[in-house]
């Protein structure tokens, strides 16, 4: 089989795998679309919010779909991976002539398909519940962030695994590593609410970045293509640096044993 | 004479100050099934794991399939079978999906139902490897490392910590892979394993190869016969013509190189004495005994 096919082989198991999967399904799928309709409920989908000047339902579409990405890339592959890594599945798979980055490959390729499936499903229910506009215009903007994004975070996912030292300790250290820039970076609680120091903080990791340029391609009062290449910038810096952190520090035998 | 199969010399590997594997030797030809057979820590899996691939090792000459293990590429990969010590399935797909997923990674694989019969799982197929028993994943897993059609199978520790009737059907797959001709490497600390499976045996002791042929001849040759029998009422030890020991259930045994001369004067003076040695038993020691005797200390 060709390079592209194996990859392709390996992409179509993880994607029975993660969906037959329930707590995959309702973390990666069934939550994000929970804290969409939420928010809008707690805090009045029309409200505008007040020192942004967008309402909740616009600003809270291109948030989630930023935790969703998050969630489809960096939680799903340090959890999945971490807990292949200790069933045995990673040091099994390098006895076999699977490349090691097919087997990769086939993973992050699960997580990009999963994250678009999720930009999909936010944009339609916010544009058909709240009558947020999804940005045609700037579509090329939307989709080049994202990708950037669920790239970056399918490296460091990669890098996290090497500090999980059980599969029990995988969920644990991945959420704690995630849900606090999740509050901190404006994607839970309007930035607005948050005081300066505090998002000044978050500002130098990846989730405020990708939050900010995908939200600025997603806003419907952005003038031009939408590309925020500060915030890319830093978001593909991280990106490079998990990638680098991986490729050192990335182990296919189980640690925990 | 064909190249064989597997061939290490002077094999060291330490971890820190612990020297796990002390000057090792083995060849493994074409079709055997051999067993490397050890107690918990001898150097069994880091020597699996070298030859697999897995490990590097500090010195000696490795040839597996005429490459150095650790040197060798997709193409070897893609005649080595694995079974881990170790390994769960994802639970989510089938035994057939999963034996189709690794099908998959091979140039030339098995056909996948054939795998089926093989292991015995044909009517497990459409099961979800998370609800096999401990049996049957462990089938799976060789199901696995039979899928891409390997020359060389590796087995590490393939029925520890089953029930009887689990080990009985592992030992049935691997048993019948010698008709298929495969060349089986084989480690375990089971005894009946070793002598239930294999061609020939090399008993490893903290690192070292101290004894290894055939489970039938194995320490044979200098190994004393046994005689064993209960003693007769009313007789002490010292009074039988020949030196015995006491075992644990009030029977006596006697060790002997010359069992001829022995079995001779202790029938002669039980006929004189007119008693009887009830059950009596004259055997060559069994594998058994000679691995306790070579691994106690």
């Amino acid at each position: 089989m060709s390079a592209a096919a194996l990859a392709l082989h390996q992409f179509r198991y993880d994607q029975k795998v993660f969906w037959r999967n329930p707590a995959s399904v309702f973390f990666t799928v069934g939550f994000p679309v929970m804290f969409l309709v939420i928010f809008n409920l707690v805090f009045g989908s029309g409200d505008r919010i007040s020192g942004l000047g967008v309402d909740v339902s616009t600003y809270y579409v291109p948030a989630i779909i930023s935790l969703a990405v998050a969630s489809a890339t960096f939680q799903n592959i340090a959890m999945t991976v971490t807990i292949d890594r200790e069933a045995g599945l990673l040091k099994r798979a390098r006895s076999t002539p699977l490349p090691g980055w097919a087997f990769m490959a086939g993973r992050i390729g699960n997580s990009i398909v999963v994250s678009l499936l999720m930009l999909v499903l936010l944009a339609a229910l916010g544009a058909l519940a709240y009558g947020v506009d999804v940005p045609w215009s700037r579509a090329p903007a939307v989709l080049a962030t994202l990708a950037l994004g669920a790239a970056t975070f399918c490296a460091l996912g990669l890098a996290l695994t090497a500090v999980i030292p059980s599969d029990g300790a995988a969920a644990p250290i991945t959420n704690l590593a995630i849900f606090p820039l999740y509050f901190l970076s404006g994607v839970f609680i309007p930035e607005s609410e948050i005081p300066d120091g505090v998002l000044h903080v978050a500002n130098v990791f990846p989730v405020r970045n990708f939050f900010e340029s995908f939200f600025i391609a997603w806003d419907p009062r952005t003038v031009g293509a939408g590309f925020d290449w500060g915030d890319l910038a830093i978001v593909a810096a991280w990106g490079i640096a998990g990638v680098l952190v991986a490729l050192r520090t990335f182990r296919w035998t189980p640690r925990g044993r | 004479m064909a190249q064989p199969v597997i061939r290490v010399r002077g094999l060291r590997k330490s971890y820190g100050a612990v020297e796990a594997v002390r000057g090792l030797d083995l060849t493994v030809e074409a079709g055997e099934v051999f067993a490397f057979l050890g107690p918990n820590g001898a150097g069994k899996t880091t020597t699996v794991e070298v030859l697999e691939g897995y490990r590097d090792r500090d010195a000696g000459e490795v040839e597996v399939l005429g490459a150095d293990p650790a040197r060798a590429g997709r193409d070897w990969r893609a005649r080595i079978g694995v079974v881990l010590q170790e390994c769960r399935m994802r639970p989510e797909l089938s035994v057939r999906e999963t034996l189709e997923l690794y099908a998959g990674y091979y140039p030339r694989p098995r056909p996948v139902a054939e795998v089926l019969e093989l292991v015995g799982l044909a009517g497990s197929a459409d099961v979800r490897a998370g609800r096999l028993s401990g049996g049957q994943q462990r089938r799976l897993d060789v199901g696995l490392a039979l899928v891409g059609d390997p020359e060389l199978l590796f087995l590490d520790e393939p029925t520890t910590g089953f029930d009887p009737s689990a080990r009985r059907q592992a030992w049935e797959v691997i048993g019948g892979l010698r008709g298929l001709g495969k060349t089986v490497f084989l480690t375990t600390h089971y005894m009946d394993e070793a002598q239930a499976l294999a061609d020939r045996v090399a008993i490893i002791v903290r690192g070292e190869i101290v004894a290894q042929g055939p489970p039938d001849e194995l320490g044979r040759a200098e190994a004393p016969t046994e005689i064993r029998f209960q003693l007769p009422g009313g007789v002490a030890p010292g009074e039988l013509p020949i030196a015995v020991d006491a075992t644990a259930n009030g029977a006596v045994v006697a060790r002997t190189t010359e069992p001829v001369a022995a079995l001779h004067a202790l029938t002669a003076w039980a006929l004189r004495r007119g008693v009887q040695l009830p059950g009596l038993r004259v055997g060559a020691p069994s594998l058994e005994d000679v691995y306790l005797e070579l691994t106690s200390e």
